[in-house]
Parts: structure tokens; C-alpha cells; sequence
């Protein structure tokens, strides 16, 4: 049923609200409560004066009565039926919900968002646990120290007859494993404690980077006007607390200069103004479609015109640069999904693929995404060319009907039969 | 003859908890920390048992286990693995990789002591 026919079913739900008799309702609109009846079951259409009369006793503006629920929450309604996974056959009525029960509804539709946020939270933290070194580092450490002192105290307890020299062994290794034990666990929580905003936490180089590219919203003006070079930028970088994640945003900051050069931003922002066009930007540019599609991420959207995301990877798949966007899921540590455009422009380096792509799960989006892969170093006789690819993500306002639908990583993807599914998902109906 | 175990873990003061538990039962200990030559330190020593943690320098305890167990003289070679990682599908990888028992850290001296009399127990009975 239409929204603009559900205005009688508002109309009554208004009224039960505010504890109204049907009949006294009708007497002070002047109308008979059979015809009163007939509209709040919406067998009669009612505008005009009538319509402000009823909103003026039932003290709402006329609008919350014609326009119902808000569209968002309808749409949220929607999609907390089809993420339910089952059929629900009153789906064509989410807004004669909405509009008859608006509480109830937006019950529903706070617990699916919270069900969102919580998703979101165990995606993270899942792919934190899996496959973060320096937090499973950690664990062991804490665990290993605790097998010693459980096993060593249990000897001084237990040994009814134990030898001064053992004993003061013993007592010595209880000594430096509980110091150590402290020391274990209290980097365990500083790296865990996600309150604190403290570089310190994140722990890892990949982090460190990431929070620096953040903080400047992908895009260095300074290195763009050339006021400041790469190695300053980052000597600066109060983000880049190791050196690890010191040399990984140099290297990174090195190619986004060299491609600001080739790319200068007035010019390319003159090239963009009629639309992303990436063969023709290579050929004006002289460059390769590698530079133009790492260029075309590191332009603001107000120059782009729109939102861009990009993922970058070695010959092995292991994820060097991303920068994030909404609906397309990149997973921070760990193998990220094979069908990934990006991954099949690897199997053929210098041929650009543009792919159409839906991810699975709940924000389900299209996107455009146009990969390529290049030899990392000028090709040799002597060896074996390193590859490395890169994908432009780019969302798309039309919906394809033949996007590829692919995922995240495994353990977050709820795609059923996948021939690349390496590990169930942990958001399997099961977990 | 003496019962010989060969213990491959690399937390020192668990070595020195094993070593003193299993010396007071009779067992001789070698300890060893690295994991990277850990294979060829079991085949020269020929233990009747392996404690074998999972985490180690050079090679984990996984591919040492495999490695083990490809070699005809250790197949049936009895192998306690000690770990940190208690999860079912760790504790399933392993007695596919061929793991006799399995022990979580932190275990009690007991269950390490009840573990490797057992295995020998067993061990011996084949």
C-alpha cells in the first residue's frame, strides 16, 4: 500500500494514542463517525479542510498525518526484513507499520542499527584477534608467563622436600615471571584499549599509517604546492610512532609526489571536470594508468566529484595502501576476498579491468572498480618481474545488473557456496 | 633403561618446571628452543616421547608435527603439544597434524605429569 493511502491508518493510530473516542473525534470535525470509520480504515481519501481540522484536534501537523513515518525508516524497516534472512510476507506493508505503530517501529528499526553497529564491531575485532601479530605476540606472552609461574609455584607448594638450591632457583624464576607477567599484561591492555586515543595503542605499523592518512584526509597540500617534501611531512607526523610505519607512509608519500608531479592538481582537476575518463588521463598525462588511478583517489571529492576508494597489493596479496570507502568493505589485516577486481588484474599485469561490484552484506553497494597491475621495478632479464596492483573503487548511482558480487574477507562474508571461500564465516547463522 | 623425553619449548622457566617434574619421575629431559632444527634434534635423540610447544622461533609446532610424522621411525612417536591457542578448531588442526594430547596454557603440573604417563603408558602397550 502507497504511503499517501495510509493517512486514515495514521489518523487512527493518533487518536488511540491520545485515548479519543472515534465518535468525539468526528463530532468535533463536524463529520459522522461512520464516515470517520470509513477514512480511518482508508476507504476514503481526505484532504483539504477536513485534513486540518482532524490534525488541529489531534494536534499534529497535517503533514506527520499525509507523510507518515519518515522514508528513512521505512527503508530501515525494509531492510531488516530482507537482512532477517527469512521471508516475511507482510514486507509490502513496512510503512502501514510504520505509520500505524511508529514506536514499535522504531523500536525495530533502533535494534536493527544497533545489530549494524555490532556487526561492524565484531568485523573489527575479528580481524584484529585473527590476524594481528603483535596481539596474538602478546597473548602468548601472557599465557606462556602464566604456564611458568602456575608451574613453578605449583613445584613450591606441592614439593614437601625440596632442595635449597632448587628452591632458591624456583623462587628466583616466580620472581622475574611475575614481573614480566605484569609487564605482558599491561601492554596486552594498553594495545586493547580502544578508549584511548593514543597512538601508542594501535600497535601496528599498517595503524600508525592509517591514522596519519586519515588525519589528512588522503590529500597533502603541502606536497602538491611543494612546501613540504614526503620525508617532512612525515618526520612531522605526530600518527608515525615506529619506524616501520615511518619508512611504509615515506614510501607511499614518495609515489603520491612523483604522481602529483606527472598530475599537477590544476591540471587534473581541469581533466576531471567533464568526468573520470582514466585511458584518456594516461594519454594526456603521459603516464601509466597505475599513476592515474592512485592520482584520482588522492584528489578531494569536491575536485572528483564524488567519493573514491583505493586498495593497493603486492604479488603475495598482501593489502600495502587502502583508503577507505563507504559500502566496500577492505579488511585491515589479513587476506582480503579473491574476487576482488584487483586480484585479477595480478594474473594480468598491465591489463586495466574495469569491473562492476556489488559486496555482500548489509549496505550492499555498487561499485565501480577499475584495476591494474604494473612491475614494480624496470623489467630484467635476470629475474622475475615483481608485480603490484592497484583498484580505484568508485560508487556508482545506478544499480548494474550484472555487478559481480563479491565480499570482504571469508570470516565476514555470509556468502553461501563461494568457490574462494578459504574459512567459514563467523557470522554464519551458527556463530 | 631410562625413559628419555625430548622437550622442545622455548620459555625457559617452563623448561625448568618440566625438567624438574619429569627428572623426579625418572625421565631424562632434553630441552631444546628452536623450532628450525627442532625435527633433527628429536631424530638424534630418538625420545619415547616429544612435549612440543605450538608457538616457537624458526618453525612452529604445527609444520614440526608434520614434519614428524612424515618421517617412517616418528610416525607413531607419542607428541604432547602445549599451547597457547585453546580454541576447538586449534585443538582440531592439530590431532589431524597428528598431535597425541593437546594441553592449554596455563596447565597444572598435574595434567602434564598425568599426560606423559599416559602417552608412555599407551606408547608402551602398542
Amino acid at each position: 500500500m502507497a504511503r499517501d493511502t495510509l493517512t486514515g491508518s495514521r489518523i487512527r493510530e493518533r487518536r488511540l494514542f491520545l485515548e479519543l473516542r472515534q465518535a468525539a473525534l468526528a463530532r468535533q470535525v463536524d463529520i459522522s463517525a461512520s464516515y470517520l470509520n470509513l477514512i480511518e480504515h482508508n476507504r476514503r481519501r481526505i484532504g483539504g479542510k477536513l485534513l486540518v481540522n482532524i490534525a488541529r484536534v489531534l494536534r499534529v501537523e497535517p503533514s506527520m498525518l499525509t507523510e507518515g513515518a519518515e522514508v528513512a525508516l521505512i527503508a530501515t524497516l525494509r531492510e531488516a526484513a530482507v537482512d532477517a534472512g527469512k521471508p516475511v510476507a507482510e514486507l509490502d506493508h513496512a510503512d502501514e507499520f510504520a505509520g500505524r505503530f511508529p514506536g514499535w517501529a522504531e523500536v525495530l528499526a533502533g535494534e536493527h542499527r544497533r545489530v549494524a553497529t555490532l556487526e561492524r564491531t565484531v568485523q573489527v575485532l575479528s580481524d584484529r584477534l585473527t590476524h594481528d601479530p603483535h596481539l596474538a605476540a602478546s597473548l602468548h606472552e601472557v599465557l606462556s608467563t602464566a604456564a611458568a609461574i602456575r608451574s613453578t609455584a605449583s613445584i613450591l607448594a606441592e614439593t614437601g622436600e625440596l632442595e635449597p638450591e632448587w628452591r632458591d632457583r624456583f623462587h628466583r624464576n616466580l620472581n622475574e615471571d611475575s614481573r614480566r607477567l605484569a609487564e605482558s599484561s599491561r601492554a596486552l591492555v594498553n594495545f586493547l584499549d580502544d578508549s584511548t586515543t593514543s597512538a601508542e595503542s594501535r600497535g601496528v605499523p599498517q595503524e600508525e599509517m592509517e591514522a596519519f592518512f586519515t588525519s589528512h584526509n588522503y590529500h597533502f597540500g603541502a606536497i602538491e604546492q611543494g612546501r613540504s617534501s614526503p620525508a617532512e611531512l612525515v618526520a612531522a607526523a605526530p600518527e608515525l610512532l615506529s619506524d616501520a610505519a615511518r619508512t611504509i607512509a615515506l614510501d607511499i608519500l614518495e609515489l603520491y609526489r612523483a604522481d602529483a608531479e606527472t598530475m599537477p592538481l590544476a591540471k587534473i582537476s581541469r581533466a576531471v571536470k567533464g568526468g573520470i575518463a582514466p585511458g584518456e588521463l594516461a594519454a594526456d598525462f603521459h603516464c601509466g594508468l597505475p599513476q592515474v588511478l592512485r592520482r584520482l583517489a588522492a584528489l578531494p571529492e569536491d575536485i572528483l566529484g564524488r567519493q573514491a576508494g583505493l586498495v593497493m597489493c603486492d604479488a603475495s596479496g598482501a593489502i600495502l595502501f587502502r583508503k577507505p570507502i563507504v559500502g566496500f568493505a577492505l579488511p585491515r589485516f589479513g587476506a582480503s576476498c579473491p574476487l576482488w577486481p584487483l586480484f585479477a588484474a595480478l594474473a594480468q599485469p598491465m591489463v586495466p579491468l574495469r569491473r562492476q561490484v556489488v559486496q555482500h552484506g548489509r549496505h550492499a553497494a555498487e561499485f565501480e572498480c577499475l584495476a591494474v597491475a604494473w612491475p614494480q621495478e624496470q623489467p630484467n632479464f635476470d629475474r622475475d618481474p615483481m608485480y603490484r596492483a592497484v583498484m580505484l573503487i568508485l560508487p556508482q548511482a545506478d544499480s548494474p545488473h550484472d555487478a559481480q558480487a563479491v565480499g570482504s574477507s571469508c570470516r565476514v562474508c555470509v556468502a553461501r557456496d563461494c568457490a574462494a571461500r578459504r574459512e567459514p564465516s563467523i557470522l554464519d547463522e551458527g556463530f | 633403561m631410562g625413559r628419555h623425553v625430548v622437550l622442545i619449548e622455548d620459555e625457559p622457566n617452563i623448561i625448568e618446571a618440566i625438567r624438574f617434574l619429569l627428572t623426579r619421575e625418572g625421565w631424562t629431559v632434553d630441552a631444546h628452543s628452536d623450532g628450525s632444527d627442532a625435527v633433527d634434534v628429536i631424530k638424534a635423540a630418538n625420545p619415547d616421547l616429544v612435549i612440543l610447544d605450538l608457538m616457537l622461533p624458526g618453525k612452529s609446532g604445527m609444520e614440526i608435527i608434520k614434519d614428524l610424522r612424515d618421517e617412517e621411525s616418528l610416525h607413531r612417536l607419542p607428541v604432547l603439544m602445549l599451547t597457547a591457542r585453546g580454541q576447538a578448531r586449534d585443538r582440531e588442526m592439530a590431532e589431524k597434524a597428528g598431535v597425541s594430547r593437546f594441553m592449554t596454557k596455563p596447565f597444572s603440573n598435574a595434567e602434564v605429569l598425568t599426560a606423559v604417563r599416559d602417552l608412555h603408558a599407551q606408547a608402551n602397550q602398542e
